[in-house]
């Protein structure tokens, strides 16, 4: 794996749908004709950019870094109170299932946000696979 | 206003459907008025916060609210007239019954677009009439336009789009939902809103029903059930939860009053809702110059609304006497547009259900 944060698109369904595409800057994913194509995503024009992630209506877009033993996970995050970065929080899974705790290394916006946070988690790279979300804050 | 208003093209409802034909039809240069009983124009578009599906043209990676907001500021640069807080309670040829904060007129038009939308199906159990029980829809509302949240432990009858999306929404309101509850043996919306709540926790019964709503004066507590292959409640897999708030996302039926009593003629259709007006390919019901967009032709989406919108509002200008070899191009395009939108797993059932509407009105209008 790559030594950059990669976009991870987990979008199962042909739906008609298409801002991932519209969104990345880089043409790195195509959806194309008909608009229920599910995307491609062409790993070697990726920058990591998150564009895609804020843009995607289904929250369906992942960012994933892994070097040496850990990985740095990113996800859309739309709850308040937001997580500060240095925080620890609890990294979960697709079913919401704790897999313990995880610092916050990145809270951001970026330009097709409109509200969307992209929060990003450092954990054992062995969970890249695994963590696509944090255990909301009660505060 | 007086007694009695004129106008080209009368459009009733101002959701995406509405607002969208009003748009297509005022750039004929046709006379636009918008009649719309809320406040504010955009309807169902108003409470969504979330970021639409489709593709640019319907505004794809934009949050409804903000659709809505374009949608009639565009309207109020192009000269559409919005008229909110009017009632359309009739429709008498071509001429609408209104009634505007206090006030009853009539508003008579060339051609009438029937934009009034779709109305939440309720679900009967004992104790369903309690406070606390209510459409996810009303929920919505409540959360997301009048910013109140109706109760803090949630369960969601329904995991259709209208649940799964209303059970994040409540999440993001600050609610505990504790599940949602959907009859079939499948997520029937679509598995990236399904995803989006299974990660925040909340999961999804299937093959699960309500049984019963328990409570002194407001709800208190739910019973669910597990099924059977015949759909059936499973004795012993009762399960209680504690709860001050029941949302019911079961579906939606087309609000077709203005269009029976227009005289319009029906075909029933589950997929689409239940009774929808028979329409032609440009949204033209059975009583000319009366079109339909949105809900009200078939319940779909925002974005196939929008085109709908467009396609009759396109129609109803060329029936007024707006008419050009361009509209007929737009119409056309509008038409390609819908049959993307209505293509894939999703989308083939209801293309095939409205086929079957247009041919409905081909069989009328052929034995006339």
């Amino acid at each position: 794996m790559e030594r950059r944060p990669v976009a991870v698109i987990e979008c199962p369904e042909e739906i008609p749908c298409n801002p991932c595409e519209t969104a990345c800057p880089h043409g790195a994913i195509r959806v194309g004709k008909p608009i229920t194509r599910r995307p491609e995503l062409d790993l070697a024009k990726c920058t990591g950019c998150g564009l895609c992630v804020a843009a995607c209506p289904g929250l369906a877009i992942f960012l994933v870094k892994e070097e040496g033993d850990t990985a740095e996970v990113t996800f859309p995050y739309e709850f308040l109170s937001l997580p500060r970065v240095g925080d620890v929080v609890t990294a979960v899974n697709r079913d919401g299932e704790p897999l313990g705790a995880a610092p916050v290394v990145a809270v951001r916006q970026v330009r097709t946000s409109d509200g969307t946070w992209l929060i990003t988690l450092a954990v054992p790279r062995s969970l890249a696979d695994e963590v696509r979300g944090m255990r909301r804050l009660n505060r | 206003m007086a007694g009695a208003e004129v106008t080209d093209i009368a459009v009733v409802g101002g959701g995406p459907a509405g607002l969208s034909a009003a748009l297509a039809a005022r750039q004929t240069g046709a006379e636009v008025v918008v009649v719309d009983e809320n406040s504010a124009p955009g309807g169902q578009l108003r409470k969504q916060i979330h970021k639409f599906f489709g593709s640019k043209e319907h505004h794809a990676g934009q949050r409804g609210f903000r659709i809505a907001e374009e949608l009639a500021a565009a309207c109020r640069d192009r000269g559409v007239e919005l008229w909110t807080d009017a009632l359309a309670y009739g429709i008498f040829d071509h001429t609408l019954g209104i009634v505007r904060r206090g006030t009853a007129f009539t508003l008579t038009a060339r051609a009438i677009v029937l934009a009034t939308g779709a109305s939440e199906n309720a679900l009967a159990f004992p104790g369903w009439t309690l406070p606390g029980v209510m459409g996810a829809g009303a929920a919505q509302t409540f959360i997301n336009l009048h910013r109140v949240l109706p109760g803090r432990r949630v369960l969601m009858v329904g995991a259709g789009n209208v649940g799964l999306i209303v059970s994040y929404q409540l999440l993001q309101a600050g609610a505990e939902v504790l599940g949602v509850v959907e009859a079939a043996p499948r997520i029937g919306g679509y598995a990236v809103h399904a995803a989006k709540i299974r990660r925040a926790g909340v999961p999804i019964w299937t093959r699960h029903t309500v049984l019963r709503a328990d409570g002194r004066g407001q709800l208190e507590e739910v019973t669910i059930a597990a099924l059977d292959e015949n759909g059936r409640p499973i004795p012993g897999s009762e399960r209680a939860f504690a709860v001050d708030m029941l949302c019911l996302a079961v579906g939606l039926t087309p609000l077709t009053e203005l269009a029976w009593q227009a005289g319009c003629r029906f075909e029933y259709s589950a997929l689409l809702g239940g009774h929808v007006p028979l329409h032609s390919e440009d949204m033209e019901t059975t009583v000319p110059g009366l079109f339909v967009a949105g809900d009200v032709a078939g319940v779909e989406e925002a974005s196939t609304a929008l085109e709908e919108g467009r396609l009759a509002g396109l129609a109803a200008a060329a029936y007024a006497g707006h008419g050009s070899p361009a509209l007929e191009k737009e119409k056309a395009a509008a038409r390609e547009r819908l049959l993307a939108l209505r293509s894939g797993p999703f989308g083939s059932g209801r293309r095939h259900a409205y086929e079957e509407i247009v041919r409905g009105w081909l069989r009328w209008s052929g034995a006339r």
